[in-house]
């Protein structure tokens, strides 16, 4: 099998997926820094302050983030992009740190709860997707598409607080903190590694629910959908007619055909599972890249606002090329 | 990254007649209408019916509970919270109502463009769909919200309009490709019919329903990206009043004075839920396999 799947075509047609991504990432990093230059302006910062900051300072603030607007902006945006590739530097922020540190500080903090809220969601999305098909009009599946209706009504940020509502009615039952959901860890938190690592895992376990629960409301309609189509046909009923158990036949003749337009599905639905991951860690105050977006665009901060842009075209365009290596593991024909 | 959405998963039999008969012929259609009529009745009508002074704050009623006096409480400043919700609803379905006819009028002309015309010129226009796909249309949203101007409600319709018709225009792409080998649209063609023409008379119209349903779901999608972006900060903000402003005010009260953050998330998750039900309802009557697929 591994054999058959690392076939040269494949190997041909991926490669020539990475070079479209990687083309398409340049240009959306491109335009991404020269749409934050355009929106913001990196002078207003300095303008309105008790004592007035000379206009040398300001200019040289400006030069010193290669941000100054006297210089044109094609040559602005060549400087950074130089910058980005020689040294893998976003460059300064406006608060004089370098961009590529903080992104670097912050990445994995939103990594985690993304990927760990990705998979359960997709898991979780499956699982209840594949139900509701095999258990349609009965109430496993009109309880599980009502529910997925209204997360899908639901913002990320009333799911979050909901779950903070929740959570602290469960603190105040049991007496003590449970479940803590502000952060990511208890500041001054005295004990070993594992009682650091406990408490990380504690404070991880609403944010990952919420992302879990959205990302699984989505991807539960479209499993449903795509199940449908396969239970009614033929080559399901000629697997039960060979006398496969009918729960082994949707299992592996059901479940399997859906998994290859499924892992496009989820690669779509990426951008809205990210989105709704930022929000999520703003509601319960994480410093992730959520945060550091909209802190860049309230600071004016134009290389943190295309730093921010730049990293999450990497995170869509990486999740697009393991749809691509997934959908043509699972379905020959998409290999050429 | 061209997914089969559900949606174009389900657009194949456009063409049938009585669209409407079919999809009134199911209780979630009256249901999602009628929760739709209301919602959008009590916003635009409902301020009307408000006395001058409705948000004057209370001196006697500062951050009370919801009684018979304040239906939905007051706030910390003794603003009557139904006076605020049913202003702030105001806003956010006018944003809504403004950005997704623009957003679906956006992804009719580009998608039937990019998919009927084809060439070079469609294929032009599918990469800069992609390129806009690559960052999701929220961080944009963002990034784009100093040009906004905060009070005013248009900024942000037409901002959320510009980054939310993508998707759709790639739907309406791979339906208009098919529709170029139908015979009535070569008998146009061949008839002498200009390209603008056969996408007036013939692509578009037969897009219509499809076009309808994205309506629908763009509307509420469009209510809930307002209320995120006004959430953060951004979008429209104070001293205009839109759900999202409501929230962003209300979220740090919900553990401790809860009704100033459920009452408008409340109308919010309402209004978004009675557009899906509805849309959900029309997909069905298109669906050619018939009921409930999700």
């Amino acid at each position: 099998m591994a054999g058959r799947v690392a076939s040269a075509p494949m190997v041909r047609f991926l490669a020539r997926r990475l070079v479209g991504y990687g083309l398409v990432g340049v240009v959306a990093t491109l335009a991404g820094y020269v749409l934050a230059s355009l929106t913001l302006d990196p002078a207003a910062r300095y303008a309105g302050r008790t004592p007035p900051v000379p206009p040398d300072v300001i200019t040289a603030r400006l030069a010193a983030m290669g941000v100054d607007p006297q210089v044109p902006l094609v040559v602005r945006t060549w400087r950074w992009f130089v910058g980005l590739l020689a040294h893998g530097s976003f460059g300064l922020s406006t608060r004089g740190d370098p961009v590529t540190g903080e992104i670097a500080a912050r990445a994995g903090t939103s990594l985690r709860l993304l990927l760990l809220g990705t998979v359960l969601g997709v898991l979780l999305g499956m699982a209840i997707g594949v139900w509701g098909a095999t258990h349609r009009h009965r109430w496993p599946d009109r309880v599980s598409t009502a529910t997925s209706l209204v997360l899908l009504a639901v913002p990320a940020f009333v799911l979050a607080v909901a779950a903070m509502a929740g959570a602290t009615a469960l603190n105040n039952a049991v007496g003590r903190t449970v479940l803590p959901f502000t952060g990511e860890y208890t500041p001054g938190l005295e004990g070993g590694a594992w009682v650091q690592l406990a408490d990380r895992a504690a404070h991880l376990v609403l944010p990952t629910l919420c992302v879990a629960l959205a990302g699984a409301a989505v991807l539960s309609l479209y499993q449903r959908a795509a199940m449908l189509d396969v239970l009614s046909a033929d080559y399901l009923r000629t697997a039960r007619a060979t006398g496969l158990p009918w729960r082994a036949a949707v299992l592996r003749h059901g479940v399997r055909v859906t998994l290859a337009p499924m892992s496009t599905f989820v690669a779509y639905s990426f951008g809205l599972v990210l989105t709704g991951a930022s929000i999520t860690e703003l509601a319960f105050s994480w410093h992730g890249m959520g945060e550091y977006l909209v802190l860049g665009v309230a600071d004016r901060d134009v290389n943190a606002a295309a730093g921010t842009v730049a990293f999450t075209a990497v995170l869509v365009l990486g999740a697009g090329l393991l749809a691509d290596v997934l959908h043509a593991a699972l379905d020959p024909r998409a290999r050429t | 990254m061209s997914a089969p959405t559900a949606l174009a998963a389900t657009a194949g039999d456009l063409d049938r007649p009585g669209l409407m008969r079919r999809t009134f012929a199911s209780p979630r259609a009256w249901v999602g209408a009628g929760a739709l009529l209301a919602v959008v009745a009590w916003g635009l009508l409902g301020s009307l019916l408000l006395p001058a002074d409705a948000t004057a704050p209370d001196p006697s009623a500062f951050a009370r509970p919801p009684s018979a006096e304040h239906w939905f409480g007051t706030t910390d400043i003794g603003q009557d919270l139904f006076a605020l919700t049913t202003l702030g609803l105001r806003t956010s379905l006018a944003v809504a109502l403004v950005a997704a006819p623009l957003a679906t009028a956006l992804a009719a002309l580009v998608g039937s463009v990019a998919g009927y015309v084809g060439g070079r010129v469609g294929r032009l226009l599918v990469w800069l769909i992609d390129l806009a796909l690559v960052l999701p249309s929220f961080y944009l949203l963002v990034l784009v919200s100093p040009l906004l101007g905060g009070a005013s409600w248009l900024g942000a319709a037409l901002a959320i309009a510009a980054f939310g018709w993508m998707v759709m225009a790639r739907v309406v792409r791979g339906q208009a490709r098919s529709l170029r080998e139908r015979d009535f649209v070569r008998a146009a063609v061949y008839l002498g019919a200009s390209t603008s023409q056969v996408l007036r008379r013939h692509v578009l119209p037969h897009l219509a329903s499809l076009l309808v349903v994205d309506l629908t779901v763009g509307v509420g999608a469009a209510v809930l990206t307002e209320a995120t972006l006004g959430w953060v900060g951004l979008g429209v903000t104070a001293p205009a009043v839109s759900l999202g402003t409501l929230l962003a005010a209300g979220s740090p009260a919900a553990l401790t004075r809860p009704w100033l953050f459920w009452f408008p998330a409340l109308v919010l998750v309402w209004a978004v839920l009675a557009t899906s039900v509805l849309g959900d309802a029309v997909r069905d009557a298109l669906d050619p396999a018939g009921d409930g697929r999700g």
